[in-house]
């Protein structure tokens, strides 16, 4: 079917500002179908239904709009633990300020250089779960960073090593457009933990697939700062194995556009995933989780748990599905977005949706919107807490939910601390 | 202590007067009942004194040791001295028990320019008092009041008092929802907090709980004024006659 003639303009014209690496090697194959399904789907507009509530104009812009490069005058949030650190300075791998990226029980190598290779275990992975994650919704801006990504990490989980990996983005340019694209496998019975932290750039598209086989676990934290004009739009995608583990944790802080996708496919028996996130947004801020989650497999567990605090004019929005197909019994499926409206000019815009084909499972979702509880607040200020401290406290309380899907307790425990920072910094 | 002279307030959503005039006046060290039946204002008095949003004043003041009340914020007031153990104490998912308790003695030690506690001198204070209320390790580090049973609540109630050393307090129906025994153990901790400089305002319906913290002087408070004043015998006429007597004779 023909492409409307504004969606057909505006994906040409993004097209022609974009060039696939010179040299692709074992991902060309993988980047032409990308390239041929963007073509087919065109980038997201207005009208999309599933850009409804979010404008997806300046993710998809032939240039990226300026944005200034900030410093937060203090280190990262993870810069200060013991974790096998991989930099990008808008979009571009930096040998100079990243560790030895060898490590026991993983092996990691740049994107760029796979392009060398004719021959790589990521051929079978680049591009696979982005490919199977266009259905049932199309999802063109992943397809664009699979055709045209030029760095990024394949990440291959062989046993269970001893520290995690830590993506840290730099930006250093104004104008900065960076795609990356990560692909990560972890084997039967391995375990890792990647972090994610820093500014990117000023426009920033990510796509990162994960396949865990069986038995297998990927613990996800992901900060995503203070770089309040960025453009950021991200997807994860993650296949579980039988038995496997994925569990993902965002922190989200300003921004005046970002949006994460999460699809997530359980397609072995007994699997558990949980996607959480935790974002506060002040002003001119608008950020947008978008999760689906296919159960196609027997007695998986799903978890999606999103809490939103929104201040003056604030905008969050969150658009989560649970899919259990024919067959997938005994399916545990749970999701909940709240937002804490701080004012009357913040908005939450939820989409809640449950689509069910199998008769023996259990699935409960709920979305809310309230402002601070007067009653709790109350409570806490009689027993002499100010009311900006006891504001902060319930604050916390409310994005406690959410947090708590952090499972290492020193990770968990810094993300409070930058979250009771952030309120301190506006109380 | 505790001065209220003429304290009218209503509610500010509705044109509605709760309390018509409330004189009371409670001396250091005294321990004070009010009586009376539902809708008498006895727990609107507790609020308006704690400073809790909703009422307004129109008429009359209320200070304690010479201080008003009524300009304060509820922090304030607590800092000044003023607990309220409330009849419903209010579960806050989230927030553990011991962070809470902490950061309010030291928000009320800084308000007062003291120097706060250090955790380990809290910790070892909070568990020698939490001990005689049979508060076990484990409520203290759950969620304050989630999931507790109501006598585990009303005895989190006077944990906090003992924590904060209020020179006055107020309790609303402390007695609701609680057992024989769970309002024995409450009426121990709340007696082993009485003391030369410290006044109680004890609100409740039953002369039950003031067999067990037993009163100086006997308020009954009727239609949002106190009209009538004796000693602990009060309180047993209350018992066996209930409240219709009493409000026919001052009628």
């Amino acid at each position: 079917m023909a492409l409307p003639q504004e969606k057909l303009t505006a994906t040409e014209e993004r097209l022609a500002s974009l060039a696939m690496p010179e040299m692709c090697g074992c991902t060309r194959a993988a980047r032409e179908d990308a390239l041929a399904r963007v073509q087919e789907m065109g980038l997201p507009g207005r009208r999309d239904e599933y850009w409804k509530y979010t404008r997806p104009d300046t993710l998809i812009s032939a240039q990226a709009p300026r944005a200034e490069v900030f410093d937060a005058g203090e280190p990262m949030i993870f810069e200060d633990m013991d974790n096998l650190k991989i930099v990008f300075v808008d979009g571009v791998f930096s040998p100079e300020e990243s560790d030895d990226l060898t490590l026991e029980g993983v092996m990691i190598d740049r994107i760029e250089d796979i392009c060398g290779k004719d021959i790589h275990w990521a051929k079978e992975l680049y591009g696979a779960l982005e490919s199977r994650g266009q259905t049932p919704v199309p999802r063109p801006l992943a397809a664009l960073n699979t055709a045209f990504a030029k760095d990024g990490v394949a990440i291959h989980v062989t046993g269970k090593p001893s520290k995690p990996i830590c993506l840290m983005y730099r930006h250093a340019s104004e104008t900065s457009d960076a795609m990356l694209h990560h692909v990560i496998r972890v084997e039967p019975d391995a375990e890792v933990t990647v972090l994610e932290v820093g500014p990117a750039a000023s426009r920033f598209n990510k796509v990162m697939e994960i396949d865990i086989a069986d038995n297998g676990t990927l613990h996800h934290v992901r900060a995503q700062g203070r770089d309040h004009e960025r453009r950021a739009m991200t997807h994860m995608f993650a296949r579980l194995g039988t038995e496997s583990t994925y569990k993902s944790f965002t922190l989200t802080a300003n921004g005046v556009l970002t949006r994460n996708e999460q699809v997530v496919e359980l397609t072995g028996d007994d699997a558990v995933a949980h996607v959480a996130g935790a974002c506060v947004g002040d002003g001119d801020f608008h950020h947008d989780d978008t999760v689906f989650i296919t159960h196609d497999a027997v007695n998986c567990e799903s978890r999606q748990v999103f809490k939103k605090v929104l201040r003056n004019g604030a905008t969050g929005v969150f658009q989560g599905k649970i899919l259990v197909k024919e067959g997938a019994q005994k399916t545990d499926g749970y999701q909940i977005s709240q937002s804490l409206l701080l004012d009357d000019d913040s908005q939450f815009l939820a989409k809640p949706e449950l689509e069910i084909y199998a008769d023996d499972v259990a699935c409960s979702h709920g979305s809310t919107s309230g402002a601070i509880d007067e009653t709790a607040l109350f409570y806490l200020r009689s027993r002499g807490v100010p009311v900006k401290d006891a504001t902060n406290m319930l604050t916390l309380a409310f994005l406690a939910e959410a947090v708590d899907e952090i499972e290492d307790s020193e990770v968990a425990e810094k993300i409070v601390n930058r979250l009771e920072d952030w309120l301190a910094r506006r109380s | 202590m505790l001065e209220i002279k003429n304290l009218h307030v209503q509610l500010e959503d509705e044109d509605k007067q709760i309390l018509k005039g409330v004189d009371l006046t409670v001396e250091p060290g005294k321990v004070h009942a009010i009586m009376g039946p539902n809708g008498s204002g006895k727990s609107t008095l507790s609020y308006v004194l704690s400073g809790r949003d909703g009422y307004e004043v129109t008429e009359g003041t209320a200070t304690l040791e010479g201080e008003d009340l009524l300009d304060m914020e509820p922090e304030e007031r607590a800092a000044a001295g003023v607990f309220l153990a409330f009849q419903y104490p209010v579960e806050i998912p989230g927030v553990g028990n011991m962070t809470f308790l902490r950061t309010a003695v030291n928000a009320q030690r800084k308000a007062r320019g003291e120097e706060e506690l250090s955790a380990a001198d809290f910790l070892k204070e909070v568990r020698a008092k939490a001990k005689t209320l049979k508060i076990d390790a484990d409520m203290l580090k759950r969620p304050v009041n989630v999931g507790f049973s109501g006598g585990e609540k009303k005895r989190n109630e006077i944990l906090q008092m003992a924590m904060l050393e209020p020179k006055m307090c107020i309790m609303d129906e402390t007695d609701s929802g609680l057992d024989v025994d769970a309002m024995k153990l409450v009426s121990e901790g709340v007696n082993a907090l009485r003391n030369e400089g410290r006044s109680f305002l004890v609100i409740t319906h039953y002369q039950r709980l003031l067999d067990h913290i037993k009163p100086d002087v006997v308020h009954i408070m009727a239609d949002g004024r106190i009209v009538k004043t004796g000693g602990p015998e009060l309180a047993l006429e209350v018992e066996h006659n209930g409240y219709a007597d009493i409000l026919a004779e001052v009628n």
